[in-house]
């Protein structure tokens, strides 16, 4: 690629993002001068109390992927198996871990958390590791259960996951020794509503033909829906790149330069190969279009009610991608498979992330049959690079791409 | 005019020609350190067989693991629709093909005009490839090429348990230790291997009628327990290790 066209594609609003996770990591590292409290919390946790009690969310998966992208998974790993821990255990948990006893990575560790929030709407494993964590830092931990959803929200789960939205307030409260402000918490939940609008919105861009972006920069986009959701930052930042998008789809920019095919991907991204895998599917003239990964922060927006954000916040909570039936979840990719045009759908069996590899199979049946396109499972793991062999890899995406083209010719 | 394939394995480097639609000739070398030329050399010797110019040559398809090694290639394709062409190519009735190489085993669904339909290949584990065969019969000093006569003398076949190849390789020889028969012991590495291999046909609803290809369809005792195992019959052609080559060929007239 002609450097002048590397320059034309380049989306414009990738440094803005780069400026403000800066600047977002470094006032939470000097929290405490500013007399602030600093929250870990895991990327499904309910964050918008937080930001309504001015305390500064931080999410260790978040830092993970960082580690992962950076290639600095392999080292923390080891550090983390060397204090005893399995290779099994998801490689954010290992990485996270070894982090806060070596102060590694490439933020040099996180800053030391106040409180840790903990929601297992996205894993088993977080319960743990924020046990660990707890007693490491020795600070309070609260954890807020939400049942899997397999087939229906039901009344028992809308009332024992709403009362742990008020457990959650009062342990806020007794930690900050600090009335909660109902007010505020509306404002930010009218902001952290519109975010993920917008952040659909954007998501939702890919549908045109050729594709303004690739779900590989969504995967980069994602990080203030995660970090920032429930401030006017957020709201800004992706009216922004919604506007940008928009302006690429007039002006005809597409991220692969001559898009002849589309691609849905399944759970979390490769994060120490992003770069290999992006230049793989571009030399196919493929897209990446969607994910399943990226929508999570904006899929169970229906179950938000912007005016009553509290009361709505425990259903949206529980009801995420990953925290139904393996059915709804197979509904939800043949839903994207249609609206984004799919012409193949590449399945990330994920090491790590046990909830989301789990059901992959299921699903890769069902879209078979209901969608009949091409579905290829790669084996990886999000951070950790020993579990990735390239040349197995590249062969059956090779080969995936080629029955794609044989079947379109 | 005249079409070549060279299909680099991990094992073997294998070469073949076709003209006017028809198979002219196949060679097969070990692939060694150096696969671009392990390519070289299959394929010079190839041409020497058949007294044909590099000149003569309309295009070139390299496929395999060191497929993209082979810069005189016109195009580098995957040993997946190579098989499959391949395969079609030799037999058009075929709608199942077992391939077990070096280091990777697969299984692909063909339609009816030889496209690929689905695949499934071995994960990141070497168990069920011709890479654990081979190392099991290095710790039974027995040729690659003696495994299936064994095999076939066993009066019952010794069960290994491990999947694992080096952990296998253990339980081999401590069954040599234990002086079980090595017929039976070899009959064993089959059984396990082919149970293996059989997961991936069971993956992709293989469809009758199958054919086996890939160095391994040379052994026998592998195709029987094999077929012991999925429960009906393989078809084996005379060039199941060319078949790659072949297939890359065929792709090549078509370039």
């Amino acid at each position: 690629m002609s450097d002048k066209l590397a320059e034309k594609i380049k989306i414009k609003s990738a440094k803005r993002m780069r400026d403000i996770m800066t600047t977002y990591y470094l006032d939470a590292m000097t929290a405490g001068q500013n007399n602030k409290q600093v929250a870990w919390i895991t990327s499904g946790g309910p964050v918008e109390p937080l930001v309504a009690m001015d305390i500064i969310p931080i999410y260790p998966e978040n830092h993970g992927a960082m580690i992962g992208a950076s290639k600095m998974g392999e080292d923390l790993c080891i550090k983390a198996e060397n204090m005893g821990y399995s290779s099994d255990l998801c490689s954010y948990a290992r990485t996270d871990i070894s982090c806060s006893v070596v102060k590694g990575g490439p933020i040099g560790g996180l800053p030391k958390p106040d409180m840790l929030i903990c929601c297992n709407n996205i894993c088993g494993t977080v319960l743990k590791w924020y046990e660990v964590q707890a007693r490491f830092y020795n600070v309070p931990l609260f954890i807020l259960d939400t049942p899997i959803c397999h087939t229906r929200y039901s009344s028992e789960i809308a009332r024992y996951v709403r009362a742990q939205i008020d457990e959650y307030i009062v342990f806020l409260e007794t930690i900050t020794k600090r009335k909660f402000d109902y007010d505020k918490m509306a404002r930010v939940g009218k902001l952290a509503y519109e975010s993920q609008l917008l952040w659909q919105k954007v998501l939702n861009t890919t549908a045109h033909k050729p594709s303004p972006m690739s779900a590989f920069d969504a995967f980069f986009f994602l990080a203030l829906i995660v970090t920032l959701r429930g401030t006017q930052i957020a709201v800004d930042f992706y009216k922004d790149l919604l506007e940008e998008m928009e302006q690429r789809i007039k002006d005809g920019i597409s991220m692969v330069p001559d898009e002849k095919y589309r691609l849905l991907w399944d759970n979390l991204p490769v994060w120490y190969r992003l770069k290999w895998l992006s230049q793989k599917f571009s030399d196919h003239n493929a897209c990446l279009v969607a994910d399943t990964y990226t929508s999570a922060w904006c899929g169970a927006i229906k179950y938000t009610d912007e005016n009553h954000f509290l009361d709505s916040m425990a259903e949206a909570y529980t009801r995420i991608y990953l925290n139904i039936g393996v059915d709804q979840m197979a509904d939800q990719v043949l839903d994207m498979i249609k609206f984004y045009d799919a012409d193949g759908f590449l399945m990330h069996s994920n090491r790590s992330c046990k909830p989301y590899s789990f059901g992959q199979m299921d699903i890769m049946k069902i879209v078979r049959e209901k969608a009949d396109i091409p579905v290829l499972m790669i084996e990886a793991d999000m951070v950790d690079p020993r579990s990735f062999s390239q040349s197995q890899v590249e062969t059956r995406i090779d080969a995936f791409m080629e029955i794609i083209k044989q079947r379109s010719s | 005019m005249i079409y070549a394939g060279i299909d680099i394995g991990s094992s073997t480097a294998k070469a073949a020609l076709i003209k006017d639609n028809r198979l002219l000739a196949t060679h097969v070398i070990p692939t060694g350190y150096n696969p671009l030329n392990a390519g070289i050399a299959v394929f010079e010797a190839l041409l020497e067989k058949v007294t044909i110019s590099k000149t003569d040559i309309a295009a070139i398809v390299s496929t395999g693991y060191g497929r993209a090694s082979i810069n005189f290639a016109d195009k580098a394709m995957t040993e997946i629709i190579c098989h499959g062409t391949g395969t079609h190519f030799m037999n058009p009735d075929i709608r199942g093909i077992i391939d077990v190489g070096g280091q990777d085993s697969k299984s692909i669904l063909l339609d009816k005009n030889g496209q690929v339909e689905n695949f499934a290949m071995n994960d990141k584990c070497a168990a069920g490839t011709g890479r654990f065969i081979e190392v099991m019969a290095n710790a039974l000093e027995v040729r690659l090429d003696q495994l299936g006569d064994f095999s076939l003398r066993a009066d019952k076949a010794s069960k290994i348990s491990s999947i694992c190849t080096v952990f296998a390789e253990s339980e081999v020889i401590s069954m040599i230790a234990g002086l079980q028969k090595r017929e039976n012991i070899i009959a064993g590495i089959h059984e396990s291997a082919a149970a293996r291999v059989a997961i991936l046909a069971f993956k992709v609803k293989i469809k009758e009628p199958v054919m086996m290809t890939g160095g391994v369809a040379k052994n026998k005792g592998m195709v029987a327990a094999l077929e012991k195992r999925l429960g009906f019959k393989l078809i084996v052609g005379d060039f199941a290790q060319e078949n790659g080559a072949i297939g890359a060929a065929v792709l090549a007239s078509r370039l």
